[in-house]
């Protein structure tokens, strides 16, 4: 019975909110989902809606002004309650984050080698030489040419798709179950990003792990992502399969977001942007929060935030109009 | 490496040969004549004729700094005006003794400062940084030869467990690794050591907080990296900014401090330009600007060889 265990990642009722002397944000309002190891999902939407915050908030990886409600359990631990030693174990081992631009997310004053193997070596608790040679075979992995020369390079030696490739092998090297990558290739030409993307998802395959990758683009999507979720001010508004979500997306906002670029080639296009402004998290509405926006707006979506429905076969929306 | 190490000399040495003719312009620039201290009241025409050709003055310029400087590799800096000693056995203890304080104002001013400026960076914002920011910016201000005397008052007067003055036993100039003269470097160190500290807390905790707002570091966390692997990346990212300012410091601290050395009679650099500055005694103010402006070039060349074994990014090509 498949079914009755628990999924590798769940998330109930996610909560994110900034709070400092001047200012009160809620960034992530009740994000819910379950992911089973060798599933990936794609989080879409536009920018602000809090993908990033979400994704960190699976490793707690969040400033101190953050407050963070819900419940998150991955491979069984309730990350929200781990203690600082256990945390550190959990992150970059159990769980592993691909970040955007690996320009800046690898350290510049050390080599490839070392930032790979110093991962393996705290995890594994082995030799620096044993995590080198640990590093070297996961250079080779992600397919880097002439794999032996580049454990001693540092970043600003290699293109920018190298270096995404070795950033890759760094969240790899402790054979993590669950991978988070926060817009892996938004930082890529064209050409690198197919080729990173594919990368990724025979990675993931082969490796069986559990995948949520925030993306922009409805190319990396599909490309990628069994499930998708697209997000609007801190809430899922539309959940499903990507093919069903892709072909017959349901909430205004996904039909919206997904209008102009469907029909002119999907790969690489942008999401266009809607017409409005994104509302102000500091003070959100009552009801749906898309109402300003909304073509299907009626005056009882100010009533109280819908609720996720299953509008088609395990597809769900977030709308009152929807059925 | 090595040929970059050989290549970056290569590249002070200009420097070093402007820095030379600045010294050597300087007692041309200087007020007055030159000779004026070492020519006698009311000396005939035909004396002075013969002390200028004996000092070299009647050559031009040109040569005359090339007979300069080509005597000064050679450890010849002239005579003395007032003592009659070669300059640099005046200027060569004067030197070490300046050192040793700096060494020790370093050791003192540099550990603090780095100790607090981590502290600060890593708790930017709290009590903790408020404090540090507090000392850092008073060490700062504080004028240190009025610190230096208000020492000698509470550790050498009042209480009398200090020796105020010289550097040894009865004042005498020369230092030995023994309790006396540590007892005599105790004071000075201090009172030289409260600016450094304070710069460098400053510098240590900006860099420490600019680090850590890095992605990369963002990056060493989501990794799972223990705070003291962190710590690493951290102190090699911000070294060479912090070593450029230390540079700076301790060429400042090396140029000795004429105020600190005076309060405490300490035989350094300081003291030594303060007389020579008083007696118009030129060749001895040449001599020590001279070897001091090498210290600083030597500094500036270790702080960049330094950098640019830290930093990858720094070329070089
Ligand atoms: N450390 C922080 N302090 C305060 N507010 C923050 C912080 N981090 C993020 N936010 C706010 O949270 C909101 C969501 O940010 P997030 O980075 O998750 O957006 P995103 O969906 O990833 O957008 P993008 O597509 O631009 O990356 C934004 O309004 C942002 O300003
Ligand atoms: S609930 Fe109303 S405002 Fe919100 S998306 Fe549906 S129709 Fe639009
Ligand atoms: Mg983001």
């Amino acid at each position: 019975m498949v079914e009755t265990q628990t999924p590798l990642v769940a998330i109930e009722d996610l909560t994110v909110r900034f709070v400092s002397r001047d200012l009160d944000i809620s960034v992530v309002n009740g994000v819910s989902f379950t992911l089973a190891a060798g599933e990936a999902m794609c989080i879409l939407g536009e920018s602000g809606s809090g993908k990033s915050v979400t994704l960190r908030a699976l490793m707690r990886l969040l400033p101190p002004a953050a407050r963070v409600g819900g419940k998150i359990s991955i491979g069984g631990l309730d990350v929200t309650t781990l203690a600082d030693g256990d945390l550190r174990r959990l992150r970059g081992s159990l769980v592993s984050m691909i970040f955007q631009e690996p320009m800046t997310a690898l350290d510049p004053v050390f080599t490839i080698g070392t930032q790979i193997a110093e991962s393996v070596v705290f995890h594994d608790g082995v030799s620096y030489s044993a995590g080198r040679k640990r590093a070297l075979e996961l250079l080779e992995l992600v397919q880097i040419p002439s794999a032996p020369r580049r454990l001693d390079a540092y970043p600003h030696e290699l293109s920018g798709g190298l270096r995404q490739r070795a950033m890759i092998a760094m969240a790899l090297a402790c054979r993590p179950r669950v991978l988070l990558a926060d817009e892996p290739t938004t930082a890529l030409d064209a050409t690198v990003q197919i080729q990173i993307l594919l990368l990724m998802r025979q990675l993931q395959r082969d490796l069986g792990m559990a995948t949520i990758i925030v993306t922009h683009d409805l190319g990396v999507a599909c490309e990628v992502a069994d499930k998708m979720a697209v997000m609007y001010a801190g809430r899922f508004v539309e959940t499903g399969s990507s093919v069903d979500v892709m072909e017959t997306p349901r909430h205004p906002y996904t039909r919206g977001l997904f209008q102009s670029t469907v029909h002119g080639g999907m790969r690489g296009a942008p999401l266009d942007p809607i017409p409005g402004s994104p509302p102000d998290l500091a003070e959100l509405p009552p009801g749906c929060a898309f109402a300003p926006r909304c073509p299907a707006y009626e005056p009882a979506c100010d009533g109280r935030v819908p609720d996720m429905v299953e509008v088609a076969r395990a597809q769900f929306a977030r709308c009152i109009r929807c059925p | 490496m090595l040929l970059y190490l050989l290549r970056r000399i290569l590249y002070t040495l200009p420097i070093a040969i402007g820095v030379s003719m600045v010294c050597f312009a300087l007692i041309h620039l200087a007020p007055g004549d030159p000779l004026s201290a070492v020519i006698p009241e009311g000396a005939s025409p035909e004396v002075i004729a013969q002390i200028k050709t004996a000092y070299g003055f009647d050559q031009p310029l040109p040569i005359q700094y090339f007979n300069w400087i080509w005597r000064a590799v050679q450890g010849d800096f002239g005579m003395s005006i007032m003592t009659r000693r070669p300059v640099l056995s005046e200027v060569g203890p004067a030197v070490v003794n300046t050192m040793i304080l700096a060494v020790a104002a370093v050791t003192l001013g540099f550990g603090l400062g780095v100790g607090l400026g981590i502290a600060a960076g890593y708790t930017a914002g709290s009590p903790i940084d408020r404090v540090v920011t507090a000392i850092s910016v008073s060490g700062v201000s504080v004028p240190h030869y009025w610190l230096g005397m208000v020492l000698i008052v509470i550790f050498a007067v009042n209480l009398g467990v200090l020796p105020a003055m010289g550097m040894g036993a009865q004042g005498s100039a020369t230092f030995a690794l023994d309790w006396v003269s540590l007892r005599h470097l105790i004071l000075p160190a201090i009172a030289m050591s409260v600016i450094p500290a304070g710069i460098i807390a400053r510098s240590v905790r900006g860099t420490v907080i600019e680090v850590l707002k890095q992605d990369y570091v963002q990056t060493l966390h989501a990794k799972g990296l223990p705070g003291r692997r962190v710590f690493v990346h951290v102190v090699k990212n911000a070294a060479p900014t912090v070593l450029a300012i230390m540079g700076l410091q301790l060429a400042q601290l090396l140029g000795g401090s004429i105020l600190v050395e005076t309060v405490f009679s300490w035989p350094g650099t300081g003291f030594l330009l303060n007389t020579a500055i008083f007696t118009r005694d030129l060749p001895i103010l040449q001599g020590t600007i001279l070897v001091l402006s090498m210290f600083f070039v030597a500094i500036n060349l270790m702080v960049d060889l330094l950098q640019s074994v830290l930093d990858p990014r720094i070329k070089r090509a």
